[in-house]
């Protein structure tokens, strides 16, 4: 390129020649980044040379609102993190309270949590992976299968707790509305319909030719390198780490349940597909002794606070196992109405970090798969 | 295996790193989460220690966050014995009373959740804390022991003005790179909201 340099920001940059390296801004508005996020990649022909993600867009300091508000009040904003999964959302933060206040839960509200949070699990993998195929091309129909279910599990959130997405349900010391006995039945009738949901879903591509092809041996995280990232979530246990704090840490009342953790072998994106899908059929095992074992009382602890909860002077920490990773919860008491210091662990940031070690030789067009393989949600990322 | 106490670790790590302080910090709520204060100068050997030690095995650095504690005022009442001129001209010594205020310098802490993957233990909390808030805000970045602090010290960086020496790419992460000040210090003052820019200054 010869002719006069010209210092603008916005000029249209030239195509690069042969051998030379070419800078693509993935997003902010592109359908593949699930949101308004922004890849700056370098590019050797089609083959990724570096890759720095950017992100930020949906910043509103969430924890700054969260320090100016009382405990209580902070409980609808988790709902907008993961603007998937509310209900997980909801259960970090109060079980990080709890921790902070010691304060117990009733063995009912423990069963309604852990049910409405495998059927939250349930529709986020459910429809990641309609996502993920779509983004390989196999447009629509897994989507919509995915979301179809996913429309059933929402109307049950929404004659619970009156919302669909922002539920705004879990409270310490328990749940806000205790559920009915057909509403339980109504869960049963679902869960023993989504096994035949699952086989059609499983069957619609997972033995697909093209499916193979675009995700075997695509965007590898080795075992050691996913340990020191801090990458938690399905995508750990895809590169083969036994990691699933609901078996490590046992919260709630899940040291009841029988249910096995899938691990995958290669790390690449296949093995994220099919760790979340052998995921559901766990799923599925876990709601079906919740439901079973379900029994009766109260749902919320009678000695809580509410409204006013001034827990002592000191910190807790609290995580779960959500959908997307660790979810966890970092509060500072200072004995006043109000967190002195609230942090949210993002499990969706944090398994950004090795994006561009996983992208690196790979082609753009996998840098989408790979990005959809990690399962973010922006609202979280950015808080 | 079950994890040390936080008393064993911090004569592990003494016994470990030569000439590193450490001091255990009780956790006042139910929790019971307490913590380890280490000094900045031997940080990333205590790191690489903990994640090392064979019993230890702290492999996995879950959540890296900061905390501001500005700058305190103490007030305490002192008896002092003073020289006070009578209304008849004589002198004569009095004991007064007066009130005397100590500043207590703040300084911004930089808090470590540590587990281990393969012991499947934890949390061990660590805690690094930078001489004050203005002018020495450094603290060696834990990024080259544990990958996972890149993002979430570039946050605090970020949100609080901590400077981790070392890391590798220490740039604005949420806030966009012209941003001047540091939202989640307890000082910071928000913009007037009722003023909408447009455009851009040149």
């Amino acid at each position: 390129m010869s002719g006069p340099v010209v210092d603008d920001p916005i000029a249209v940059k030239p195509i690069a020649g042969p051998g030379e390296i070419m800078e693509v801004s993935m997003g902010p508005h592109h359908p593949s980044t699930h949101g308004v996020f922004r890849m700056d990649v370098r590019l050797d022909g089609e083959r990724v040379v570096r890759l720095k993600p950017v992100f930020g867009y949906l910043h509103r300091n969430h924890e700054k609102i969260a320090e100016h508000g009382a405990y209580l009040a902070s409980i609808p904003y988790t709902d907008r993190l993961d603007y998937l999964c509310s209900m997980t959302n909801n259960w970090g933060y109060v079980l990080a309270v709890e921790k902070l206040a010691g304060i117990a839960v009733p063995e009912r509200a423990e069963y309604i949590r852990v049910i409405v949070g495998e059927l939250t699990r349930f529709q986020n993998h459910a429809g990641l992976i309609g996502f993920l195929l779509q983004d390989m091309g196999a447009s629509g129909t897994p989507l919509m299968y995915a979301f179809r279910e996913r429309e059933k599990i929402l109307d049950l959130f929404e004659a619970l707790s009156g919302a669909r997405m922002m539920c705004n349900y879990m409270r310490f010391g328990g749940v806000r509305v205790d559920c009915s006995a057909e509403w339980l039945d109504e869960v049963r009738q679902l869960v023993g319909r989504l096994p035949r949901f699952l086989d059609e879903f499983e069957s619609l591509l997972r033995a697909n030719e093209i499916l193979m092809a675009r995700t075997q041996g695509v965007g590898v995280l080795p075992r050691e390198l996913a340990i020191s990232a801090g990458v938690t979530g399905p995508l750990l246990r895809a590169s083969g780490v036994n990691y699933d704090i609901r078996k490590v840490d046992k919260y709630g009342i899940y040291d009841r349940f029988d249910f096995r953790v899938p691990l995958g072998d290669h790390g690449d994106v296949y093995d994220r597909y099919m760790v979340r899908l052998l995921e559901l059929r766990e799923m599925l095992k876990i709601l079906e002794q919740a439901l079973r074992d379900i029994p009766e009382g109260p749902v919320m602890d009678p000695k809580t606070r509410l409204r006013g909860l001034r827990p002592k002077a000191g910190e807790a920490y609290g995580r779960i196992e959500s959908p997307k990773g660790e979810l966890g919860f970092f509060l500072i008491s200072d004995g006043t109405g109000n967190p002195y210091r609230y942090r949210v662990r993002p499990p969706s940031m944090i398994n950004l970090t090795i994006l561009e070690d996983m992208c690196l030789g790979q082609n753009i067009a996998d840098v989408v798969i790979i990005l959809g393989s990690v399962d973010i949600v922006l609202g979280e990322v950015d808080r | 295996m079950a994890l040390p106490s936080p008393e064993e670790i911090k004569t592990l790590l003494e016994t470990g790193v030569p000439g590193l302080r450490v001091t255990v910090l009780a956790n006042g709520s139910p929790s019971a989460q307490h913590s380890l204060l280490i000094d900045r100068e031997h940080g990333c050997a205590a790191a690489e220690f903990l994640r090392d030690h064979a019993e230890l095995r702290l492999d996995f650095c879950s959540n890296v966050t900061g905390v501001d504690w500005p700058d305190t005022e103490t007030t305490e009442k002192v008896k002092v014995k003073k020289v006070v001129t009578g209304a008849d001209g004589v002198e004569q010594e009095q004991e007064v009373e007066e009130t005397r205020k100590t500043k207590v310098p703040g300084y911004l802490e930089a808090v470590y959740h540590l587990f281990s993957m393969t012991q499947k233990h934890g949390p061990v909390v660590v805690r690094m804390r930078t001489a004050n808030r203005t002018d020495d805000t450094h603290l060696p970045s834990l990024t080259p022991v544990w990958r996972s602090a890149e993002f979430q010290e570039r946050e605090a960086f970020d949100l609080f003005g901590i400077v981790f020496d070392g890391h590798p790419d220490l740039r604005r992460i949420l806030m966009w790179d012209g941003f001047v000040d540091y939202p989640m210090r307890k000082d910071y003052v928000p913009p007037a909201d009722d003023i909408l820019i447009t455009g851009v200054k040149a």
